[in-house]
């Protein structure tokens, strides 16, 4: 209990609270009690004008007569005459504490007494000047400051009752507040645990009213969605392999076994041989591949971006490519815009161009008057737009999320080489450029062969 | 041409050995960084073949160290790691070459024997290739064979100059594609047969004897005579 962190606030504000409350009402204490010891000091000083007015004129007798006379009066004040030895002769003082009448001047500290007509233990607190009479007498004149222990007695109570208030609210606000916010904690962590257990689907609970603990689970959420979605593609990618890469294996496989049991003698187990090594070069491929698709949506290779020059590069792909275009019949046809660079990773985004070329080449080949453009441009916004382009088959409009994803072909069949990574990894290359990859019909509204434009659109210069 | 291979996966080490015996070539084996830096340091290798991870010491501090120490005995890294940034650290570290597991073993071959006769081969200094009437003049860059200029495209220059470097060597595609294209990856399609065939056409079609050849299963190889 002592634990949770409600309690250790409410425990901290409460003790914040009670020495600001004591420092307060000291303040005030000390303030108010000094007014009235001025003010003690005041009426003594006024009294002891009287009383000396008296004393001269009428000497000794004038005094104590007129010391009788005040003392009858009702109030607070002190009077006391008395002789060398210490005997009260006159005023309305009982007894006073030893050692008060043996000094001259103000008394240092409140001294008790006894007051005339008094039980005589009912003793009171006063201060007073003592005057030295010349015969060696010892005049008194005080004043009680029972009033002004009453006021601090008063205080002190009503600091008691302030910090009993104090501590109930510290538990209220403990209770409501401090117990509220624990218990959504609370909730939170048990959302965790189960999280944790293996159900990424969970969320943690949100109340709707916009605080921080709200914006705490919003942004955990929004972090499980996507954990959520990376493990989700993680299992399809893991089906995938399963899959795609199973079949090849198998297809291997049997090569192997017909090539051991094959009749057609050496030239025959040769070319099943070179056949089984064309296949496990395909096959590491398609790994190596996959390995790069999964580093590069990782964001692993950001360490080695650099400036790329890439109408350079545009130029160079083109070139690498167009005499395996001519041989297929394919006119390919560069219009690249100089001198544009980007902040990106030189091997990647050509690996990217050349998987686009090496698509539009596979794909454009069986239409008539192919042609493919690989193209280069600013676009609005400092965009800077490379595309390849071909008058191929294309690919319809509602497959082209399909497409990028993962072991995805259209050509169901098969029957053009390929792994079926290449736009997935354009794709991935795109968006670690914080750009992204698209796709459209070169030519809209055509029936037959619309050709597809691939755009990847990068982030200029900033 | 001696060579060391440093491998800890022995079924792999054994498999190589042999291979590159079967091809002339010796054979000293380490299968853990310590005894393969020993034997680096001990002997006089005309190349190493260095596994990137090797139990007790990594193959990358292997060759940093033969750096320091002034050795420069060109180094072949070998790596189940295989992507961009994995292969600029190791070039970084002081390798000349890098192939990624798994690889073909004309592949290891042909690289290991340009690596290992680089010392006694054609040096940058040397401003004239020859292989038998074709000539390659690296300062005009001018291209002749019998005495007749066969006018080239630049980048057919540099196939053809990185070719006749490495005369007599087999030159895979994939060697191609990093020295004349500056490509560290395998495109799809095989584009550079058909720029081989180009380049072929022009240095070739009107002179009799066939001086770059193909070579099944690994690559190319410019040769004269035989």
């Amino acid at each position: 209990m002592l634990s949770t962190t409600a309690v250790r606030l409410s425990a901290l504000y409460l003790g914040l609270f009670a020495l600001c409350a004591v420092a307060l009402v000291f303040y005030i204490t000390s303030i108010s009690v000094g007014m009235q010891h001025d003010r003690t000091q005041e009426i003594i000083l006024s009294e002891l004008r009287v009383v000396a007015t008296s004393y001269r004129r009428g000497g000794i007798t004038g005094l104590v007569r007129t010391i009788e006379r005040r003392s009858r009066q009702p109030g607070a004040n002190l009077y006391a005459i008395a002789t060398p030895s210490g005997e009260l002769i006159a005023g309305n003082t009982a007894s006073i504490a030893p050692g008060v009448l043996d000094l001259e001047g103000w008394t240092s500290t409140p001294f008790r007494y006894t007051r005339l007509g008094d039980a005589e233990d009912e003793e009171h607190l006063a201060l007073a000047q003592v005057v030295g009479l010349p015969n060696g007498m010892r005049l008194m004149v005080g004043r009680d400051i029972g009033e002004r222990e009453q006021v601090r007695g008063l205080v002190r109570q009503a600091l008691v009752r302030a910090l009993a208030i104090m501590f109930v609210g510290a538990l209220a606000i403990w209770f409501f507040v401090g117990r509220r916010a624990l218990r959504r904690i609370d909730h939170m962590s048990e959302a965790s645990k189960k999280i944790m257990a293996g159900d990424l689907s969970q969320r943690l609970p949100v109340s709707g009213s916009g605080d921080e603990f709200d914006r705490l689970s919003l942004s955990l959420n929004a972090m499980l969605g996507r954990i959520e979605r990376l493990n989700e593609g993680l299992r399809q990618v893991s089906d995938n392999i399963a899959h795609d890469l199973k079949t090849p294996l198998t297809r291997l496989r049997n090569r192997a076994e017909a090539a051991l049991s094959a009749d057609g003698g050496a030239a025959a187990k040769q070319e099943a041989l070179e056949q089984m090594i064309a296949d496990s070069d395909q096959l590491i491929r398609t790994f190596n591949a996959l390995l790069m698709i999964s580093r590069v949506e990782a964001g692993s290779s950001t360490a080695q971006m650099s400036d790329v020059d890439l109408s350079g590069l545009a130029r160079d792909a083109s070139e690498l490519y167009e005499p395996v275009a001519e041989e297929a019949g394919i006119s390919l046809v560069a219009q690249i815009a100089p001198g544009i660079t980007i902040r990106g990773n030189r091997e990647l985004l050509a690996q990217a161009l050349s998987n686009l070329i090496d698509n539009a080449v596979k794909y454009a080949a069986d239409a008539p008057a192919s042609e493919i453009t690989v193209s280069l441009a600013r676009a609005s916004g400092g965009q800077v737009r490379l595309a390849v382009i071909d008058n191929g088959p294309g690919v319809p409009a509602n497959r082209r999320e399909d497409v990028v994803k993962r072991f995805v072909r259209l050509d169901e069949s098969r029957s053009k080489p390929g792994t079926g990574l290449g736009l997935s990894l354009v794709h991935a290359v795109a968006a670690l450029h914080g750009g992204q990859l698209l796709l459209d019909d070169a030519k809209p509204g055509a029936e037959e062969n619309p050709g597809l434009a691939a755009v990847m659109a990068l982030p200029g210069w900033t | 041409m001696k060579i060391l291979i440093i491998e800890d996966d022995l079924e792999t080490a054994a498999y190589l050995s042999k291979a590159f015996r079967e091809a002339g070539i010796t054979v000293d084996q380490a299968s853990d960084g310590d005894s393969g830096f020993f034997l680096a340091s001990e002997n006089s290798y005309d190349a190493l073949v260095v596994d990137r991870m090797l139990p007790k010491r990594d193959g990358l501090s292997i060759i940093s160290e033969l750096r320091a120490r002034g050795d420069d005995t060109p180094v072949l890294i070998l790596s189940a790691l295989g992507q961009v940034d994995d292969r600029v650290t190791g070039l970084r570290a002081g390798g000349d070459d890098y192939l990624t597991k798994p690889y073909a073993f004309s592949e290891l071959l042909a690289r290991i024997e340009i690596l290992g006769r680089r010392k006694g081969s054609r040096s940058e200094q040397e401003t004239t290739y020859r292989v038998g009437d074709l000539e390659l003049d690296r300062l005009s860059h001018e291209v002749r064979r019998a005495g007749q200029q066969i006018p080239l495209q630049p980048r057919e220059y540099r196939l053809l100059e990185y070719l006749m470097k490495n005369a007599g060597q087999v030159v895979t595609r994939t060697m191609l594609l990093e020295h004349v294209w500056d490509y560290h990856f395998d495109p799809q399609t095989n584009v550079i047969d058909v720029h081989i065939s180009r380049l072929r056409s022009k240095i070739e079609k009107d002179f009799g004897e066939p001086l770059l050849r193909t070579v099944r299963g690994a690559g190319y190889m410019m040769k004269a005579g035989g």
